[in-house]
């Protein structure tokens, strides 16, 4: 079959995303994220009666807790294929990537396997925020004196 | 109100997160990213501060306040020890949250099984 023929023949049979509903349910999604960790910060600031940046750190590592459960549980898998990028972008994206990445690689055992497959692919997060972090510090050090 | 504003700004990012999915041919991988380095660039000038002053917890949940805490942990290192406080004070703030991350997905991947 000609190479034109072929690519008309897979643009017609690809499924056609609904780019404006995929963004609307991110935005939502994504939204309720953001309030649920804005309830968080509220709630253990009033229980434990703390400054808001500690209670914010309690937020980040409950957001990665319930990620990583979640994960392990199998339900975070179905919603983000619903939920897209509304789950994918906050930190329990994060954490989810962390914790699958553990659980697949399992039976490789514990050095080979979780041990050296953990970061694959949250390291890149990692990797580019601190390299990024390190320039743009090492700039306005330079530029603008701290 | 605080609320409204966290929904308005976390919607938001993960809103144009959605719009790089699928608009062009990057993973998940690529977006989280982008979205850190963003983070740290928008700190650079203490822009996000204000995004967090504005939207509290809206603003401290996707992956944006990640590359966030780093540079102003590196920037506060730098304060106190000069160029050196760069290397030290990086994950002065972030260092709980992949603390946290690290043992809790290790020592759930111990109990827990694969799905396939």
């Amino acid at each position: 079959m000609e190479k034109n023929k072929y690519q008309n023949l897979v643009k017609k049979y690809t499924p056609k995303e609904n780019v404006l509903g995929n963004g609307v349910t991110a935005f939502i999604i994504g939204g309720f994220m953001g309030m649920l960790g804005e309830f968080l910060i509220q709630f253990y600031s009033y229980v434990f009666s703390i400054p808001t940046k500690e209670a914010s750190t309690i937020m980040t590592v409950t957001l990665i807790f319930a990620g990583c459960l979640l994960t392990c549980l199998g339900f975070f898998d179905k919603w983000v294929t619903s939920a897209k990028c509304g789950l994918i972008v906050p930190i329990t994206g994060f954490a989810h990537a962390m914790q699958s990445a553990a659980l697949e690689y399992k039976k490789e055992g514990f050095v080979t396997g979780i041990g050296a497959n953990m970061f694959k692919l949250a390291g890149s997060v990692i990797i580019y925020g601190v390299c990024s972090a390190y320039f743009f510090g090492l700039c306005r050090l330079i530029v603008m004196g701290g | 109100m605080n609320y409204v504003h966290a929904f308005l700004f976390a919607g938001f990012v993960c809103f144009l997160g959605q719009l790089i999915l699928d608009n062009t041919k990057l993973t998940p991988g690529h977006v989280t990213t982008i979205f850190v380095v963003l983070g740290t660039l928008l700190d650079v000038f203490n822009v996000y501060d204000k995004f967090v002053l504005w939207a509290g917890g809206g603003a401290l949940v996707p992956i944006t306040s990640f590359g966030h805490m780093l540079i102003h942990g590196a920037m506060q290192g730098a304060g106190t020890y000069g160029f050196m406080g760069l290397c030290v004070g990086m994950f002065n703030l972030t260092s709980a949250g992949i603390m946290s991350a690290i043992v809790i997905s290790f020592f759930l991947s111990l109990i827990f099984k694969p799905r396939d």
